[in-house]
C-alpha cells in the first residue's frame, strides 16, 4: 500500500463531496419548485411536471449525463465542464426524486390545515410559509437525509461519460497501476460508506423521533 | 452554425440496439430472481434467525445499501479477475447486480414479514400447520404481497441501473452506446435515442410487474386493490 494513493483516494472523496454538495443545492432548490409545480391547482403545470418527473426517473441517470454533456454544445452554448455537466445532470436527475418525495410531504399535512389557514384569510404565499410548510418540514426531514446517500452513492458514475474525476475514477486509475482490485476498491467503498453510513443512521433516529411525536 | 440531427445514422445500428437491450432485459430479469430469493432468505434470518446470523444480515444490507453500485461491481468483478477465475462477464454482471438488490430486497421484504399480524402466526399454530408451512403461506407469501408495488419499482430502478454495468465492459443497452458513438460520431443522438429506449423499456418492465402481480396474487386480484 502507497501513501500517494491513499492521497490520490482522498482527493477523489473531496471531488464526490463537492459534487454532492452542489447537487444537493441545486438540486433542492429545483426539486422544491418541482414540488410547489406538482400540487399547483393550474392543470397543465401539475400534468407538465408529472411528465418531467416521469421521464426523469424512466431513464438511467448515465443517459441523462450524455444528454446533459454533449447537449449544450449541439445548441450553441459552450460546452460544460465536466464538473458543471455532472452537476447539471444530477441536478435534473435528484429533482424529479426531491419534488417527488417533498410534493408527498406537502400533502401529508392535514387537509384542514390548508382549510383552516384559507377560512382565517391568509394569503397563498403566507399559508404556504407559515402554515404548511413548518409542518412539511419536519414530515421531510428523514427521507430527504436518506436521499442524500442516494446523491453521494450516485455522484459515482460521474466520472463515466462525463469525465468527472471522483472517487470511485481515482481508484480505478489505481487498479489500472496496481491490479490490487480487493484492496483499493475496498477501501474507497469504506469511504464511501463512511459518508453515507453517518447519514443513514440520522435518517432512522429522525424518523423514529417524528413517529413519537405522532404517537 | 446550426447542428444537423441525423437519427438515422444511429437507427441504422438497430441490431446492436436491439441485442442491447435483449442483455439489458436478461440481466435484470436473472438479478430480480435471485435477488428475490436472497433478499427473502435474508429477510427470515433478520426477522427470526439467531443473533450472529442477524448480525450477519444486517453488516450485509447497510454496506451494500451504503456503497455505491459501481465500486460494489469494480470490487466483485476485479476482484474475481484478479484471484484468477475466469468468469464470463455476463455472469460477473448478474452476481455483482444480485448482490446489490439483494441487499435492497432484504429491507423491504423485511418490512413485509414485520407487518403480518402476530395473531396471523398464532392461527397457523393453532392449525397445526408446520414450520415450512407457516413461513411459506402465513409469513411470506403475504409480506411479498403486501411490499409488492415497493418491489417492483425497486427492480425497475435496477434495470436502470444496469446501465452501470457498461463501464465494466458488458454489452447491454448503454454499453452499445460506445460502439455506434465511435462509429458515428453522433454523440447527443445517441443519447436521445438511449433516452428513449429505457424509458420504453420501463414501462415495459412496470407492465410486467402489474400482469405478474395479478397472476401471482388472485387474492388481491378479487379483493380488487390496485397493486
Amino acid at each position: 500500500m502507497n501513501s500517494a494513493f491513499i492521497i490520490s483516494l482522498l482527493q477523489g472523496l473531496l471531488g464526490t463531496v463537492i459534487l454532492s454538495i452542489l447537487t444537493f443545492i441545486f438540486g433542492g432548490i429545483l426539486g422544491f419548485l418541482i414540488a410547489l409545480a406538482r400540487i399547483s391547482p393550474v392543470a397543465v403545470i401539475s400534468r407538465g411536471t408529472g411528465v418531467y418527473i416521469e421521464i426523469l426517473q424512466g431513464m438511467p441517470l448515465l443517459v441523462l449525463m450524455g444528454l446533459c454533456f454533449y447537449g449544450p454544445g449541439i445548441f450553441g452554448y459552450d460546452s460544460l465542464s465536466p464538473l458543471q455537466a455532472a452537476t447539471f445532470a444530477l441536478t435534473l436527475y435528484s429533482s424529479a426524486y426531491l419534488g417527488e418525495i417533498w410534493r408527498g410531504c406537502l400533502q401529508s399535512v392535514a387537509k384542514p390545515q390548508w382549510e383552516a389557514a384559507e377560512c382565517l384569510g391568509i394569503g397563498r404565499w403566507h399559508r404556504m410559509r407559515h402554515v404548511i410548510l413548518p409542518q412539511a418540514l419536519r414530515i421531510a426531514t428523514p427521507p430527504t437525509v436518506g436521499f442524500m446517500v442516494q446523491i453521494i452513492k450516485n455522484t459515482s458514475i460521474a466520472s463515466l461519460v462525463v469525465g468527472y474525476a471522483e472517487l470511485s475514477y481515482n481508484a480505478k486509475i489505481i487498479n489500472n497501476s496496481t491490479f490490487q482490485p480487493f484492496l483499493y476498491f475496498g477501501i474507497a467503498a469504506l469511504m464511501y460508506f463512511a459518508v453515507c453510513y453517518p447519514l443513514s443512521v440520522q435518517s432512522r433516529v429522525l424518523e423514529r423521533k417524528l413517529n413519537v411525536a405522532n404517537r | 452554425m446550426t447542428y444537423e440531427f441525423d437519427f438515422g445514422a444511429v437507427l441504422g445500428y438497430w441490431p446492436l440496439l436491439l441485442q442491447g437491450t435483449l442483455t439489458t432485459l436478461r440481466l435484470t430479469l436473472f438479478s430480480t430472481v435471485f435477488g428475490i430469493l436472497i433478499g427473502a432468505f435474508c429477510a427470515l434470518v433478520k426477522t427470526g434467525g439467531p443473533q450472529w446470523a442477524r448480525t450477519i444480515v444486517g453488516l450485509y444490507v447497510e454496506f451494500i445499501r451504503n456503497t455505491p453500485l459501481l465500486i460494489q461491481s469494480y470490487f466483485l468483478i476485479f476482484g474475481i479477475a484478479s484471484m484468477g477465475l475466469r468468469l464470463p462477464i455476463l455472469v460477473g454482471a448478474t452476481i455483482a447486480l444480485t448482490v446489490n438488490i439483494g441487499a435492497y430486497t432484504t429491507e423491504i421484504v423485511r418490512a413485509g414479514i414485520e407487518s403480518i399480524h402476530r395473531g396471523q402466526l398464532e392461527a397457523a399454530e393453532c392449525l397445526g400447520l408446520s414450520k415450512v408451512q407457516t413461513y411459506l403461506h402465513i409469513i411470506i407469501r403475504p409480506a411479498l404481497e403486501r411490499v409488492y408495488p415497493a418491489l417492483a419499482s425497486q427492480y425497475v430502478l435496477l434495470m436502470l441501473a444496469s446501465s452501470i454495468l457498461s463501464s465494466v465492459g458488458v454489452e447491454e443497452l448503454f454499453g452499445m452506446s460506445n460502439r455506434i458513438q465511435s462509429d458515428t460520431f453522433r454523440n447527443f443522438e445517441v443519447f436521445v435515442v438511449l433516452g428513449i429506449l429505457y424509458l420504453i423499456l420501463a414501462v415495459v418492465v412496470r407492465a410486467g410487474f402489474s400482469l405478474l402481480g395479478l397472476a401471482l396474487f388472485p387474492r388481491r386480484r378479487k379483493l380488487g386493490t390496485s397493486l
